[in-house]
């Protein structure tokens, strides 16, 4: 393996590179390589450069120091020269090359694989074609602050452009197109230039607010022998997390304190496991309920302040608090006020709140604002509001809580909190004789669906990659969800597509560690790009997929016949447009085509619990699985 | 809140004495058919978009009053065009003959 030109050798180099991932400064062996250029052979109609290497295998140096584990694409001539590089050059490991069937279902893998594994994937497609495919998945990203690392291939000189395809392909400034909803990009125009905008690039996607950046590969760059001298790799060196101002967390802990019953709203709190402890930790101390979205794994379920564990996570009711303390919540002003129902001029609206009740927020979104898409959501009148990421800041709050506890204090707390365990427990238990009705119903209740994948998987380590809001939440209503892992919240810009590839990647993120992964998949949602399913096959990625299969896009037919009982008008027609029936689409007949273990369509309850184990030895056995199972609505 | 209590109660009043008895498999029909089991479930069970009905304690003319002036933001209004007194009496009657599900503790599923 050694280049007997190479002074240094490429295995040589490439150990200090993984050793160094976060603290490397390199001279590149093709920068080391350099020879003077051959003449090209003729009549083979291709020009061979056999001493020469092309940029692209700089490129692959480059990317090799960042510790990216996998990269997801569908192939493109536009990044030809990176891609066999990566496979011949890069030998294919770290990072590996996952062939994906669409683009959206490159960046929503990455999107899931991020959510269990905590760093980005890398995705690459065409500047043009390749990125109008990502879009809505990378602005699911954007909106679900989660870090993807794009590359897109580009012929910006017309000088190397060839034939139509590659015209139609070129781009003046390739992410243009997504600069609203990414963090950062730039479209380097010399190896040394990447070599830097790389680097940068993960520092940024990963620097809370975590987002999608973008970096613009040439093909020009790509394709062409190195010619530049000393070429070399800047170390990767991770920003500290951004964390609230002192005086203001201060002033949070006396709020906080001060209240009779505050409430901790947790939208995107935990980026590592850390955060769960944290949380843990202040609402322990301050003995106050914690409201969790469900945007990460914030908060065990099972914990005696988990908030009021009902269908309405989202949308908490938070009229008996004196003090709302929002991490990074999300659509906070709509939580707190009500609306008229349906969208009207002249809507109304009112606060839920307590009268002077304090809002405090801790966000890292403000750092990263954009006016074009209206992520942000409406303006909130908080009485304090801390510009920093939750998780860095919570270690600050804990201990100025505990600075300003007095015993007296703490008693009083204590009987709060004993309170709040009891309704909790309550409300458990009450949630168990809501999930008895309709419980042999056919289509299958999304209760009765929970309960038999949780009898099967409790005793298992476990990892739910799906949202489960359209499923009533019953799995976070009857499960106890307490490890980072065991949840990974929805699309962020509830861009639907997301839920199939998402899971295959965050499936591939959890095959490493052994763990069982679970997929309660929308019907809908698979119809997109069910391409992924074979993605999920070929690369051996072990996951349960359960079809909620309600035959329908069954949220757009609910606001069907809302708008058309506001206008009298007849609500069966609601499945014009939006039912998935005549012909039922058969989705263990499509698993099994892209060669997965499949069963179903599955309508009788009392079969589901066998087919369950039946699949459960399969993915065991490190396939993917689907079950169709027909089911009731929401 | 009182003012809600009060218009259940007139309107109760009023529905209960033009009411005939409910035709529940006709109720059936209705429920799915003006798409009520689209977020109450074809049984009624309720969900994240919409109220338990199955086993309603509500009387009918309270269940009727709801339908057709819910509160703010709830549900929308089922009037009469779109679902008539005796229509709304068969629904009533269908949400009535769900059968009573078996406590929790009698399901081994719901016992951990």
């Amino acid at each position: 393996m050694s280049d007997s030109k190479n002074p240094v050798g490429r295995r040589g180099f490439l150990k200090r590179a993984a050793a160094g991932g976060a603290g490397l400064a390199a001279t590149a062996p093709i920068a080391l390589a350099q020879q003077a250029a051959l003449k090209p052979e003729t009549g083979s109609g291709v020009d061979v450069t056999p001493n020469l290497r092309p940029g692209s295998d700089f490129m692959v140096d480059v990317f090799k120091t960042l510790g990216i584990e996998y990269i997801a694409a569908n192939p493109g001539s536009s990044f030809r020269g990176l891609q066999e590089s990566f496979i011949n050059y890069g030998k294919n490991t770290s990072p590996e090359w996952l062939t994906c069937c669409h683009e959206e279902s490159s960046v929503a893998m990455a999107h899931g694989y991020a959510k269990i594994e905590g760093k980005p994937m890398m995705i690459m497609a065409h500047g043009t074609v390749g990125l109008q495919h990502a879009s809505m998945a990378i602005y699911n990203a954007y909106c679900d602050r989660v870090p993807v690392y794009i590359v897109l291939g580009n012929i910006l000189d017309v000088n190397y452009r060839r034939g139509t395809a590659e015209w139609v392909h070129s781009v003046q400034d390739a992410a243009a197109m997504v600069r609203d909803y990414t963090k950062w990009d730039d479209t380097p125009v010399s190896l040394s230039h990447f070599a830097e905008s790389a680097v940068r690039a993960y520092n940024i996607s990963m620097t809370p607010p975590y987002e999608p950046v973008v970096l613009v590969a040439d093909g020009t760059l790509q394709e062409e022998p190195v010619t530049e001298k000393s070429l070399r790799i800047p170390k990767l060196v991770m920003s500290a997390p951004p964390q609230g101002d002192s005086g203001a967390v201060a002033e949070a802990a006396r709020l906080l304190l001060n209240a009779e019953n505050p409430v901790i709203v947790a939208g995107r709190v935990a980026r590592t496991p850390k955060g769960i402890e944290h949380l843990v930790e202040l609402a322990d101390v301050l003995q106050a309920r914690v409201q969790d979205q469900r945007m990460r794994m914030n908060f065990p379920s099972a914990h005696p302040l988990y908030g009021h564990p009902g269908a309405g996570i989202a949308t908490p009711n938070l009229s008996e608090h004196d003090a709302i303390l929002a991490l990074e919540a999300q659509d906070l002003w709509g939580i707190t006020h009500k609306m008229t129902g349906l969208n009207k001029f002249g809507m109304e609206s009112q606060p839920t709140t307590k009268p002077g009740a304090k809002v405090i927020t801790v966000s890292a979104i403000d750092l990263n604002h954009k006016s074009n898409y209206q992520d942000f959501g409406r303006y909130v009148e908080a009485d304090l509001a801390i510009t920093g990421d939750p998780e860095a800041t919570l270690p600050e709050l804990i201990e100025a809580v505990k600075k300003l506890l007095t015993p007296d204090r703490r008693r009083a707390l204590q009987e709060r909190g004993a309170k709040i365990a009891a309704e909790n427990q309550a409300g458990r238990m009450r949630n168990r004789e809501l999930a008895a009705i309709a419980w042999d119903a056919s289509p299958i209740s999304t209760a009765r669906l929970s309960a038999e994948l949780w009898a099967q998987i409790k005793n298992e380590d476990w990892s739910l990659v799906s949202n489960d809001r359209f499923v009533s939440s019953w799995p976070t209503r009857l499960w106890d969800f307490s490890k980072p892992y065991h949840y990974i919240g929805a699309q962020g810009g509830a861009g639907i597509g997301y839920q199939a590839p998402a899971a295959v990647g965050a499936a591939l993120a959890n095959k490493k560690h052994g763990r069982l992964t679970v997929n309660i998949q929308c019907d809908g949602d698979l119809n997109y790009a069910p391409g992924v399913l074979w993605t999920a096959a070929h690369h051996k990625i072990p996951m349960l997929n359960v079809m909620h299969n309600n035959r329908a896009y069954h949220e757009e037919r609910m606001y069907l016949a809302l708008l058309g009982a506001k206008y009298d008008r007849d609500l069966g027609r609601s499945d014009i447009g939006t039912a998935l029936n005549g012909p039922n689409i058969d989705y263990a007949s499509i698993a099994k085509g892209y060669g997965l273990y499949a069963e179903g369509p599955i309508t009788d309850p009392k079969d589901l619990g066998p087919a369950l184990k039946r699949a459960i030895e399969r993915v065991k056995a490190g396939e993917p699985a689907l079950l169709d199972v027909v089911t009731q609505p929401r | 809140m009182r003012k809600f209590i009060l218009l259940f109660v007139v309107a109760g009043i009023t529905a209960l004495a033009q009411t005939k008895a409910g035709d529940a498999a006709n109720g059936k029909r209705l429920f799915e058919k003006n798409a009520c089991y689209q977020c109450h479930g074809y049984w009624g069970q309720g969900g994240v978009a919409g109220a338990r009905l199955a086993q309603t304690k509500l009387p009918f003319v309270a269940f009727s009053a709801f339908v057709r002036n819910p509160p703010s933001g709830s549900m929308p209004p089922f009037r009469a065009k779109v679902m008539s007194d005796q229509e709304l009496a068969d629904v009533y009657a269908y949400i009535k003959s769900i059968p009573e599900p078996k406590p929790a503790k009698d399901i081994p599923l719901l016992n951990y």
